[in-house]
């Protein structure tokens, strides 16, 4: 997959949740390089007082135009949230390793940054798609069937939520129905929760109970029925993520993370990013974003 | 071109030929290959990979970067696999890679420093190597040996023994004086030096009253560090005889023109790669016209030409 430099010029631009902005964007000139889910660009900031790009999650791609959920937090994502409509902004993508899924090459994955170290990780990433049988492929469509058993579940807190979407197109598009669990303090805080719904079922946790299950998305009782996910996939706040990790641990889900340790270059050359796993120090940027819970030290 | 004639770009660090001034600062383009995507490597005048020592290092843990006023700060702490790794599984990648190929050798003891460059001076396609006697972030060693004359030379006293081909050293900026610091290593027989590395800073988060980087202190580079970097990239130029490599905060051509003005024979760009990836060729080119739009024929003519 090749890395490109593209300036984007912004199509949409909507304020979302609190304190969120949902910006779409297409290349000024020529197409998209081609992204997967989970995957994440640096989005280039001319705005007083930043530095560094930013790196955002690739919220969505339709056809030529991609999509981020931006969560103004510091000076560069109030600069990126306060991009009009016409506005241009200089971008390089797509970076680093996705989301493992059904179908996909695994080759693709197996190329891990060896520069840095010898393919770590790789052997422990549970294909969990390579022992779906066609039964169970029919059983996903059964109305018979448990709703959860052999689906994947994407859990989502905060803008966590924002690459479970790309993510859930790209299953359902398999013909694999993803199941989306949501968290956020209150309704108010829910990110595009209708977008969501287009692509699979979704649940909610709100923390006030105003909307959905009362509580954090690791008590929600879809978690706790006796059939089994066929994968859970994880982005949001650390402890929230490490609660999911701690529970698919506990239940042996093959489970996958996306982290956003903070970082400079986004291509593994500055090494500011690592993330403590069982191979080591390993970049966020290169060897990440999503990560096999099994090569971390979580 | 000027009357229809092009611009010489090419340089020369000692014996060392660079088809153009701009080289990559180490730790801020991995081993070139990262940036294939974005550059034609063989476009620049040289790539300085990543800090290379005789053991394997798992630097510093998270976190080790902070984004400060118009620059960063790191504490990596020279991750890096060690030089076995190095020549196993890096070098048959980076060797053939059309442009100089220079290594960053650090350590925490002269012997492993000395080790570590005759291990490298093995390898047919590394021309050079850059001395690492600077790095802030490591607890023993790196920038112990480059405060101190005695100390820089008598790494670069062990390492000239062990290591026949060009041998560049990477001079701290966290000096009283640091023209005594490259005369010192130029009387060991360095035959360049390169400056600055970064300088040392530091950042606290005042929610947490806690200090952001995992070890407290990092290096600070970015064009917060320019002017400093120019100054005592001027300073050395006029203190030694052998060629200077300038980085510290380029951004851009202008900036590369700035420090050759000072005296640098060549540059180096680090943080820069990390705004704008392709940044390296851009500012070749804009040297390129520079020296057109003033009439200079070759680069040379403007090292040191500032009044």
């Amino acid at each position: 997959m090749k890395k490109e430099i593209l300036d984007l010029r912004v199509t949409h631009s909507e304020s979302v949740g609190t304190g969120c902005v949902f910006l779409k964007a297409v290349p000024v000139e020529g197409s998209l390089p081609e992204c997967q889910p989970g995957q994440f660009a640096q989005l280039m900031v001319d705005g007083p007082g930043v530095f560094l790009r930013r790196p955002i999650s690739i919220h969505d791609v339709e056809g030529n135009e991609i999509s981020f959920l931006v969560q103004v937090v510091g000076e560069g994502t109030r600069w990126l949230g306060s991009l009009k409509v016409g506005d241009i902004v200089n971008t390089v993508l797509p970076l680093g390793r996705g989301f493992c899924f059904g179908g996909e090459k695994r080759e693709e994955r197996g190329e891990r940054n060896e520069l840095s170290g010898e393919g770590a990780g790789v052997s422990s990433i549970h294909d969990s798609y390579s022992t779906l049988r066609q039964e169970d492929i029919i059983s996903l469509f059964s109305p018979l069937s448990s709703l959860y058993n052999k689906r994947p579940i994407l859990i989502g807190g905060g803008v966590g939520v924002a690459p479970l979407l790309f993510l859930g197109k790209r299953l359902k598009a398999k013909g694999i129905q993803p199941t989306f669990l949501l968290g956020a303090r209150t309704k108010e805080q829910l990110l595009r929760l209708d977008a969501f719904r287009e692509v699979g079922e979704v649940l909610v946790t709100t923390e006030d109970g105003s909307m959905g299950e009362r509580g954090f998305v690791t008590q929600h009782s879809s978690l706790f029925s006796s059939l089994s996910p066929l994968h859970i996939y994880t982005c949001g706040p650390s402890p929230m993520m490490k609660a999911v990790a701690r529970l698919a641990r506990e239940k042996g889900w093959p489970c996958e993370v996306s982290l956003e340790n903070r970082m400079a270059c986004g291509v593994g050359a500055c090494l500011c990013c690592v993330e403590d796993t069982t191979t080591g120090n390993r970049c966020v940027c290169t060897d990440g974003p999503v990560f096999n819970i099994n090569d971390l030290k979580w | 071109m000027v009357n229809g004639k092009m611009v010489d770009l090419s340089t020369n660090i000692g014996a060392l030929e660079l088809r153009n001034p701009v080289m990559t600062a180490s730790g801020t383009f991995g081993y070139g290959l990262e940036f294939e995507d974005f550059v034609d490597l063989s476009k620049l005048g040289g790539i300085v990979v990543k800090g290379t020592t005789l053991k394997p290092r798992e630097g510093n843990s998270y976190p080790r970067m902070v984004e400060t006023a118009s620059g960063m700060l790191n504490c990596v702490g020279l991750q890096n696999k060690g030089v076995d790794y190095f020549c196993e599984n890096i070098y048959p990648k980076v060797k053939d890679i059309k442009t100089n190929v220079i290594v960053n050798v650090s350590g925490s003891a002269i012997e492993d420093y000395a080790e570590c460059a005759r291990r490298i001076g093995e390898l047919d396609n590394i021309p050079a190597i850059e001395l690492n006697i600077s790095c802030p972030n490591v607890r023993q060693g790196g920038m112990a040996f480059g405060v101190t004359c005695e100390g820089a030379a008598s790494v670069v006293r062990a390492v000239r023994k062990a290591y026949p081909k060009t041998l560049i050293v990477k001079l701290s900026p966290n000096v009283t004086d640091i023209a005594e610091i490259a005369r010192a290593v130029e009387a060991e027989g360095a035959d360049a030096v390169s400056l600055i590395n970064t300088l040392m800073g530091m950042a606290i988060d005042v929610e947490k009253r806690k200090k952001i980087l995992s070890i407290g202190t990092g290096g600070l580079s970015g064009p917060a560090v320019k002017p400093v970097a120019l100054r005592m990239v001027y300073q050395v130029a006029k203190a030694v005889k052998i060629p200077v490599v300038g980085l510290g905060g380029i951004m851009s051509a202008t900036d590369a023109v700035e420090f050759l003005l000072a005296g640098a024979s060549a540059v180096e760009i680090g943080t820069a790669n990390f705004i704008d990836p392709a940044v390296t060729v851009k500012v070749v080119k804009g040297i390129e016209n520079y020296l057109q739009r003033h009439g200079f024929q070759s680069v040379r003519d403007i090292i040191g030409a500032v009044e």
